[in-house]
């Protein structure tokens, strides 16, 4: 790896067992406060959802096998009656909730990402200005946004009804984050507009990688500029795209802070997190809530692994 | 037919930067009102009361846990820039068997829902007895700033040319010694990117500061505003809690807009470059 000249071979492969072994202690900090805090309390969870525990007796659960997940027992009179998760109809709402969720926000914000990115990469006064103006929705806490949105949605004194109002949109105002109809709306317009920006920096950084002859080229041919955009460059910033989605809907099937503070309570935005802390924290059912974030995290692990072999993305950097 | 497409494309612009500042500006116009005047629709600042400020700081322990976000953040980002340079260094400078799969495991552990380690986490913390302590938050915090931070410092550390460090090897430095002497001086710029991106993931933070803490002299900035509420169940008080969001965005806003072509190059490089 280092080709030096003055060193003899011997020398050289000294160096690189020296060198070996410095960045094996360089790594010992890291891995050891990973094994900490992500290893053994992720074996841990898991553990708990095959166990019994509760919040008010944390040692003394007893193994119950997959009684958390699925368990049937056949009644004398020959009814069988199961139990667990997986028959849950809570759970399963949850989780229709957060795939919906992570598919129409992620859509939602690939689309405008897209378009504040096509925005950005052309040439007008004021783009610096633009720039910084949508970093401000990804600086802004997710909590405070939730807050100054539920105050803007506000059914009596909010601005958008008002807004909506006057317009002549709608003639009533509207509840929006008490709504059962409503309230997923609320929670994507929100979060469509928090992390959009995100989206559209990543675009933007792809969309500024592609050579600038490219355009010209196709100028020169006369190319209409709606062609151009979907023969040259999304196939060309598709791979920026890609990384984009892969990494915002890992995000949106984890949704937590949003939620519980913009609709509390609202069954129509419950999503896996949500209902998983709440019976672990909230309803004493320690371990049947250990049991649901296990399911979603067998569920995110098995969606990362398909897009890893899927793509065959290289992330050693060793072929470069 | 071309001014036609000029002023479409500004109007474009113009609905981006509005629907981008429009809702933080109406927090603090909402934040000066106070009384009645809260319940009129204003799209322009009518009245200007510092109340609501003053109620802020004087009711509940906000300034308490603006000191807890604080101290939170700042030693969850020394600490992670600490393991974290050292690690990439390791893993961006020297060849070793396993590297890449160490990599992947890293970004793997970056993309974990929180929730997934929650309850091992809650029994941990118990047991050391750091319950309801800033000790929980920095050290649970660690599980998503410290792998961001290798990550992106390896992808940095990776790009820098070969040749800064033969010639420190050849004068017999010791790999501590590289890091120390050269390859800090030409970090900054990585490390206040990164530092700033996991300063802000920890300040931001909610599912962790909810569980992990209980009391109203603990908790950090955004389980205070997320918990703000009013005497009585009915009664929101919308002008503090804005007061407060105020409060704890505009410095984050600020440090934003300061570093802006940081931030915006720390936040591709995890992405784009991968």
């Amino acid at each position: 790896m280092t080709p030096t000249h003055v060193v003899s071979p011997s020398d050289k492969a000294e160096l690189q067992s020296q060198r070996k072994r410095a960045a094996l202690l360089f790594l010992v900090p890291m891995l050891a406060a990973l094994v900490l805090v992500a290893a053994y309390p992720l074996f841990r969870s898991i553990y708990f959802s095959f166990t019994d525990t509760s919040l008010t007796n944390l040692y003394g659960g007893q193994w119950v096998g997959f009684d958390n997940y699925l368990s049937w027992r056949t009644l004398p009179s020959g009814r069988t009656i199961y139990r667990g998760t997986l028959v849950d109809q809570a759970w399963w709402n949850a989780v229709w909730n957060t795939v919906r969720f992570a598919v129409v926000s992620v859509s939602l914000e690939a689309f405008f990402g897209m378009m504040v990115a096509l925005v950005l990469n052309a040439e007008f006064k004021g783009r610096g200005l633009v720039r910084a103006a949508i970093l401000i929705p990804w600086a802004i806490p997710t909590i405070v946004s939730a807050k100054m949105w539920s105050w803007m949605l506000n059914d009596q004194f909010g601005i958008v009804n008002d807004v909506l109002m006057k317009l002549g949109i709608i003639s009533q105002k509207i509840a929006w984050t008490a709504n059962v109809d409503t309230a997923m709306l609320a929670v994507l317009i929100v979060d469509i507009w928090k992390t959009t920006p995100f989206m559209a920096l990543l675009c933007l950084a792809g969309l500024q990688m592609i050579p600038k002859d490219v355009y010209e080229a196709s100028k020169i041919d006369g190319v209409h500029p709606v062609k151009v955009f979907f023969k040259i460059t999304l196939p060309l910033v598709k791979p920026a795209l890609m990384v984009a989605i892969i990494f915002r809907m890992l995000d949106a099937l984890r949704i937590f802070d949003l939620i519980y503070v913009l609709t509390p309570n609202s069954s129509s935005t419950k999503t896996m997190s949500i209902i998983s802390r709440e019976n672990m924290i909230e309803f004493d059912k320690f371990a049947y809530g250990s049991a649901q974030s296990t399911l979603l995290f067998t569920f995110i692990a098995l969606f990362v692994i398909l897009y890893i072999w899927l793509g065959r993305v290289d992330l050693s950097g060793d072929s470069k | 037919m071309k001014i036609l497409k000029t002023i479409s494309f500004y109007l474009l612009v113009l609905a981006i930067v509005v629907i981008s500042v429009f809702p933080f500006y109406y927090a603090i116009v909402t934040s000066f009102k106070t009384g009645t005047a809260l319940f009129e629709v204003d799209y322009w600042p009518k009245s200007f009361s510092l109340g609501n400020y003053y109620a802020v700081f004087q009711q509940g322990e906000f300034p308490r846990n603006i000191l807890n976000s604080v101290f939170i953040a700042t030693l969850t980002v020394v600490l992670s820039l600490l393991m974290g340079v050292t690690a990439s260094y390791a893993l961006a400078r020297v060849r070793f068997r396993g590297r890449g799969l160490l990599l992947m495991t890293i970004l793997a552990v970056s993309m974990f829902p929180q929730i997934a380690v929650l309850s091992g986490l809650f029994e941990m913390i118990r047991y050391i007895g750091i319950y309801n302590t800033p000790w929980a938050l920095i050290m649970s915090y660690t599980i998503f700033t410290l792998p961001f931070t290798v990550w992106v410092l390896t992808t940095f550390m990776r790009d820098l040319p070969i040749e800064i460090e033969e010639a420190a090897i050849v004068d017999g430095a010791t790999p501590w010694q590289i890091i120390v002497k050269v390859f800090l001086p030409l970090m900054w710029p990585a490390l206040v990117t990164t530092g700033l991106l996991a300063f802000i993931g920890a300040w931001n933070e909610f599912l962790f500061a909810l569980t992990f803490t209980s009391s109203n002299e603990t908790r950090t900035v955004p389980v205070a505003i997320g918990l703000l509420s009013g005497a009585t169940q009915y009664e929101t008080p919308w002008g503090i809690i804005m007061a407060a969001s105020v409060l704890v965005t505009v410095p984050i806003i600020i440090m934003v807009l300061i570093f802006q072509r940081k931030i915006v190059a720390g936040l591709t490089a995890g992405g784009v470059k991968g």
